[in-house]
């Protein structure tokens, strides 16, 4: 079956390779000369993409794992039960990942295990710290039935169901605490983070838009999945999805707009910066989509679906590298363009995930159809997803 | 009894002599090449700058509730009793939130090398502690940096602006910025005149992140109880309906 898709495959494959070859260069240039080897970061502008991208975007755009969580076990909404799998291999490699861009940043990764002996509650980063290693544990195990029915181990399985709810429950909450902590980062920074950004409620902004990117990262990969292992996209579940994201778009929005105005900077639009142009950008990529996904036919539409979806992608990614790198450079009295190195660092971290998605995509029960021979499957709750129709109804 | 430095502006003749001393002290190379940089960075943890006729100086602050010390997630800094914010290598990991989050920009990073450290003044604790005055100040030849109890040198700046009020800007940089700073400025010019930052809240910044942090145990435990109390309704709900569909 993969036969016939090769010629298009080769090319992927070579793009592949060259990322990790340039990636690998970079490793061996940040492991041999240091940080200053890699990039351009400097005492003045001390965080650059692998902390505002590798990081804060990848934290968030893994979000859609808690989110379908909240919504199929604890909102018991059943029938979005076939993207759980993927939206949770997705968090699952995500964390991963960011985990392992942190060993690139971090000045002495050999002590990325300092957080957790050596205490300090006052400070965002060691909340985060905590939070990011528990969850990716609670990944971890939520990921693990997949794993544990291939391999066919019964008692694991039974044990893990077990603790289910409970860890689901966990894992929500520490979620809460994170997304929404990576914006507490950057409330020490009043005098140095543009007043388009800087705001006392920016975790509260940075929890909500993690929610729209996890949604639409979940469209996102339902569609570059359904056409990979040519599967038909669950059309009605991820319009349900968009659905609720244009609702959660507009709230974002709103709150947003509401905050400039309580804060008395709307004026700032009209001030001719870099800054106002990539606010500009950034309310744009995210206004977009969230107009066209109230269409019922853009929603049921594939190819507009998946357009919108990569428009809040972007519009997340640009709020993100917003906060972290566009809105510090002013205050910071410095420009910084990030190194080739560190962008090919970041590329090849997104090229591995893409690859290792695929490869456990492939091998692994993540998708419905792979799991008609599961044994064990409660049989009242399958039936009544197949149905299509909540059990309580009528 | 905290210890602090008064740098007076006005007496300094932009001599060099407290980068110098500051080297020495810290084994660091110091040449004309160092000299003449201005910025403080991982080999040069004090500077003095130039701003048409005025001098300034350029050195860790000490807060009195150090941004520093609270963003750090290891612990790796922190405010000694004695006033200078002092930091512990062998505990930092090298995230360098502090250098983000430090409102004067002072920690500076070993980003050439493969095991580096942040680095920045100490108001040399060690001779401090052994009752000795700092490097800078014992090196001073015109006694704009001195360093005592900050109390008593609050005192004498209070003492210079009323003594000479047409000399100085009437304010001391330090007093309040922040929450007050360990290190004071006095100056014949507007601060921002000498490259200091006059931005800054009278607050103490790490208030901004603790008061998110505080509410840590509340999300904790409202969220348990209210995602398990979903869980159960919608569970139970569901569970009702098989048992009545079972029954018909």
């Amino acid at each position: 079956m993969s036969g016939r898709k090769l010629p298009s495959f080769t090319i992927w494959r070579a793009i592949f390779v060259l990322l990790m070859a340039a990636g690998a260069y970079s490793t061996y240039l940040r492991v041999r000369y240091g940080l200053g080897g890699v990039t351009n970061l400097s005492d003045q502008f001390p965080w650059g993409i692998w902390i505002g991208f590798d990081i804060l975007c990848g934290v968030g755009l893994a979000a859609g794992g808690f989110t379908l969580v909240a919504v199929v076990h604890i909102f018991n909404i059943e029938r979005y039960k076939p993207i759980l799998r993927p939206a949770i291999l997705t968090a699952f490699l995500g964390y991963v990942l960011v985990v392992l861009a942190l060993l690139f940043d971090l000045g002495r990764p050999d002590r990325v295990w300092h957080p957790l002996v050596m205490w300090n509650p006052h400070s965002v980063m060691f909340e985060v710290a905590w939070c990011v290693t528990l969850y990716t544990t609670v990944l971890a195990l939520e990921f693990a039935p997949t794993v544990f029915e291939k391999l066919g181990w019964h008692k694991p399985l039974d044990w893990l169901k077990f603790i289910s709810v409970p860890l689901m429950i966990v894992g929500v909450i520490l979620s809460t605490l994170h997304q929404s902590s990576l914006g507490s980062l950057y409330l020490i920074v009043p005098h140095k983070l543009y007043a388009l950004w800087y705001t006392p409620v920016l975790p509260v902004f940075f929890y909500l838009s993690a929610i729209c990117a996890g949604l639409a990262m979940t469209i996102f990969e339902s569609w570059h999945s359904s056409r990979a292992f040519g599967r038909a996209l669950e059309l009605p579940l991820a319009a349900g999805l968009a659905r609720v994201l244009a609702v959660l778009l507009m709230t974002l929005l709103f709150v947003r707009f509401l905050d400039l105005e309580q804060r008395g900077v709307l004026g700032l639009l009209g001030v001719n910066r870099t800054e106002t142009w990539l606010f500009g950008l950034e309310i744009v990529l995210l206004a977009v989509p969230m107009v066209l996904l109230f269409k019922r036919r853009v929603r049921w539409n594939p190819a507009k679906l998946y357009g919108c979806s990569v428009m809040v992608i972007f519009g997340f990614i640009a709020n993100r590298l917003n906060v972290s790198v566009t809105g510090m450079e002013a205050g910071s009295g410095t420009h910084y363009v990030p190194r080739w190195t560190e962008i090919a660092v970041t590329l090849a971290i997104i090229a591995l995930g893409f690859a290792v998605f695929r490869v456990i995509a492939q091998y692994f029960p993540v998708f419905e159809e792979h799991r008609e021979d599961q044994a064990h499957a409660p049989g009242e709750a399958r039936e009544a997803a197949e149905e299509g129709i909540p059990a309580g109804v009528g | 009894m905290s210890k602090a430095i008064l740098y007076d502006s006005t007496m300094c003749i932009g001599c060099r002599a407290c980068e110098g001393a500051c080297a020495e002290r810290w084994h660091l190379p110091y040449d004309d090449k160092v000299a003449s940089e201005t910025r403080l960075s991982a080999h040069k943890l004090t500077a003095i700058q130039t701003f048409g006729e005025h001098f300034s100086r350029r050195l860790c602050m000490h807060c009195a509730e150090p941004t520093c010390a609270s963003v750090c997630p290891v612990g790796a800094l922190h405010k000694t009793s004695l006033g200078p914010v002092v930091y512990d290598a062998e505990k930092c990991m090298g995230c360098r939130y502090c250098m983000t989050a430090c409102p004067f920009q002072v920690p500076a990073y070993e980003w050439n090398s493969r095991l580096p450290k942040v680095r920045k003044c100490d108001m040399c604790y060690d001779r401090q502690r052994a009752g000795k005055v700092t490097a800078c100040a014992e090196a001073c030849p015109t006694g704009a940096t001195t360093c005592g109890d900050r109390d008593a040198l609050v005192a004498e700046a209070r003492r210079r602006l009323a003594e000479k009020p047409g000399s100085y800007y009437q304010r001391i940089y330090g007093l309040q910025e922040v929450g007050g700073t360990s290190v004071l400025y006095l100056s014949a010019v507007p601060f921002e005149q000498i490259g200091l930052r006059t931005n800054l809240p009278q607050q103490p910044l790490p208030q901004l992140t603790w008061r998110v942090l505080e509410a840590v145990p509340d999300v904790v435990s409202v969220g348990s109880v209210l995602l398990g109390g979903i869980w159960w309704i919608t569970n139970r709900r569901d569970e009702v309906a098989r048992a009545e569909g079972g029954k018909r």
